[in-house]
């Protein structure tokens, strides 16, 4: 079924990035959470049936450069502007999942010319005041798997995968640690200009979700009245990949709309 | 050689059984299980060990930083020494050291150490560090800019204290518009700079090049780990084209002096493994948060991580040099054979450790000054003559 997807690498501002596309229909960029994207998921394959699926690893990621000038999430936003620009995106619907929802927020408040709407998964990016976040940064690395899923079905499936190699896992988890470490999954000045963005948008968590607590949802549609707010019941941090039917169920409805 | 006195200041009070439910003293545990009127007591015993270890002809006394853990009582070492500098009169003042990454404004460094360079008359020894990982976790600072903020650190550190002021100073991540230090160290050309570690390559390169040559000090490892690095020191020294003098490097340990090896042992080992596994343990994570090392370095470092986690006795810590202890003949015996064979001008002995308390950490300090410490004194090592500092 990957086979779908081909696989190639780009260099856009002295980086170079892994990029696989699959599919044909509407451009739809998807980008990844703190794994990177080793693999074309089960959710991706159903997406390239639809749309024209980009799914690029970030600067610092998987199998993508680690350039000298990525310090903070910014960085990586100007990064993907000039990304869409080379590939000439249009149109594009953009997913993104935890640091990558913060990610296309960054994109979006900056230059949103060239996307069409977001949809975003348990994206990390603001702080509200009670709401804990896990600390993924001292959970051995079994944890950090497990604490991503409400199934533990899932993460054992995961687990016996091993599908990041340990150099991988610690590539990613070093480029996270830059982008994410103080303060800790946000960007204190974002909310102040999230109501740039007036692209169609929804925000999609799982209701179980121990890395960042559903009720950041609430938030967001607080700074963003527009959004599309969906709780996806007994799922972890990543519904794309625990409950993938929800998950497309919600967002081909989102799709469909606009 | 040269022979100091290092001091971790323990919150020995510790209910040990609380510790238990958490996984490290560092970061986490709950800083209600602090009693001030304990700390009083502490810090007031621990200073006044500090201050009888210069009586007792110490070179020199050593204190160091670390930030909420029960491990160690000095979040600033700065404290330490200014509450040290006017009660001392001899014995050098070592810092070891300033967690510089940790500092948003590195000047506050510079000023601090020229202030006690200067209250005392250029007795200070100023280390510089980068912290342990739980500091990274402790105080927030993002640990992949660890090096960077080292580096420009030390290098503002060192221009303030050197060059004419005001200066402007820019760099990735200080930009500072006039440095202007008052008062600049009184010692020419600035206080003698400490780096010490618990062992990596980067960090040996850049003590040993020839711009700096500061003296390296290997803390609390295996003495096979120690014989390592220091030669990884000399080889670096060899590589830039200079021969390494013993005064570049140095060994901190515990040790302890009974009135024989059998009571020494005794006396000791509750105290000792409190130290090493109730004081020292935490959680690989917490060790090495992301970017602290370098993921090469991290390589080699995963193979100690089972040693890390498990449960060392004293008779295991004695096996691998981690811990000298027995008769003042017998340590006095194994630390002359550990200096003739690492070729450490250095001595750092850290007498207080744990819960060990009050009347035997004196008496242990008692029988290492007078039985072990002279002889120590005159010991040449084999790297060449030893200066004094």
């Amino acid at each position: 079924m990957s086979g779908a997807f081909a696989a190639a690498t780009l260099e856009v501002a002295g980086c170079r990035v892994t990029l696989k596309r699959g599919g044909a229909g509407r451009r739809l960029l998807y980008l990844h959470g703190a794994n990177a994207a080793p693999a074309i998921q089960p959710f991706m394959e159903e997406l390239a049936r639809d749309f024209d699926v980009l799914v690029p690893e970030h600067p610092g990621f998987g199998g993508s450069d680690e350039p000298g000038w990525l310090d903070n999430i910014h960085d990586l936003a100007y990064f993907y502007l000039e990304f869409m620009e080379r590939l000439d995106l249009r149109d594009t619907i953009v997913i993104g999942s935890s640091i990558g929802g913060w990610l296309a927020l960054e994109i979006a408040v900056r230059n949103a010319s060239r996307i069409r709407a977001l949809s975003l998964v348990a994206p990390s990016g603001i702080h509200v005041a009670g709401l804990a976040k896990g600390d993924v940064f001292l959970w051995p690395p079994e944890e950090r798997v497990r604490k991503l899923f409400f199934d533990q079905g899932v993460a054992e499936r995961v687990l016996a995968q091993a599908a990041v190699p340990q150099d991988a896992d610690e590539k990613n988890l070093h480029t996270l640690a830059r982008l994410a470490w103080e303060p800790r999954f946000y960007d204190p000045h974002l909310s102040k200009w999230l109501h740039r963005i007036k692209v169609p948008l929804q925000i999609v968590w799982g209701e179980c979700d121990r890395l960042l607590a559903p009720e950041h949802a609430a938030e967001y549609k607080k700074l963003m009245p527009h959004a599309r707010v969906d709780i996806v019941p007994q799922c972890g941090h990543l519904p794309q990949s625990e409950k993938p039917d929800a998950y497309l169920r919600l967002f081909r409805e989102f799709a469909s709309a606009i | 050689m040269n022979v100091l006195l290092f001091h971790l200041m323990p919150y020995a009070d510790l209910d040990l059984d609380a510790a238990k439910d958490y996984a490290s003293v560092w970061t986490h545990l709950p800083n209600r299980h602090y009693d001030p009127k304990k700390g009083h007591a502490l810090y007031n015993r621990y200073l006044d060990e500090l201050e009888y270890a210069e009586r007792l002809g110490f070179d020199g006394l050593c204190v160091n930083e670390h930030h909420q853990t029960a491990y160690g009582m000095m979040p600033s070492p700065i404290v330490t020494a200014a509450a040290l500098a006017r009660r001392t009169s001899k014995a050098k003042i070592a810092i070891l050291g300033s967690a510089l990454p940790l500092r948003t404004h590195p000047l506050t460094v510079a000023e601090e150490h020229a202030m006690i360079d200067n209250i005392t008359g250029g007795r200070l020894i100023s280390g510089f560090v980068r912290g342990i990982g739980a500091e990274y976790h402790s105080f927030g600072v993002n640990p992949t800019f660890s090096h960077e903020r080292f580096h420009e650190a030390h290098d503002l550190i060192v221009r303030a204290w050197t060059e004419p002021g005001p200066f402007e100073f820019k760099s990735k991540h200080y930009h500072f518009l006039y440095v202007n230090v008052w008062p600049r160290p009184y010692q020419e050309p600035h206080p003698p700079i400490w780096i010490p570690s618990q062992g990596s390559r980067e960090t040996i390169e850049f003590a040993a090049h020839p711009a700096h040559k500061y003296t390296y000090l290997q803390t609390f490892s295996p003495v096979k780990a120690v014989a390592r690095y220091l030669q990884m020191y000399r080889d670096a020294a060899a590589s830039f084209g200079y021969e390494c003098s013993p005064t570049q490097l140095g060994w901190s340990v515990p040790v302890y002096v009974g009135d024989s090896d059998a009571s020494a042992v005794e006396e000791a080992r509750a105290h000792f493994e409190v130290f090493r596994n109730t004081f020292l343990r935490m959680p690989f994570e917490m060790l090495l948060p992301p970017g602290y090392t370098s993921r090469e370095s991290l390589k080699g470092i995963a193979a100690a991580k089972a040693q890390l986690t498990s449960f060392i006795d004293v008779g295991r810590a004695m096996e691998q040099g981690m811990f000298v202890c027995g008769s003042a003949r017998t340590v006095y015996e194994t630390l002359a054979a550990h200096a003739q064979q690492l070729g450490f001008g250095h001595l750092l002995v850290m007498l207080q450790f744990g819960t060990l308390p009050a009347q035997l950490t004196r008496r242990s300090m008692e029988r290492f000054a007078r039985d072990v410490m002279p002889q120590l004194k005159r010991l040449t090592t084999a790297a060449g003559p030893s200066h004094p500092a």
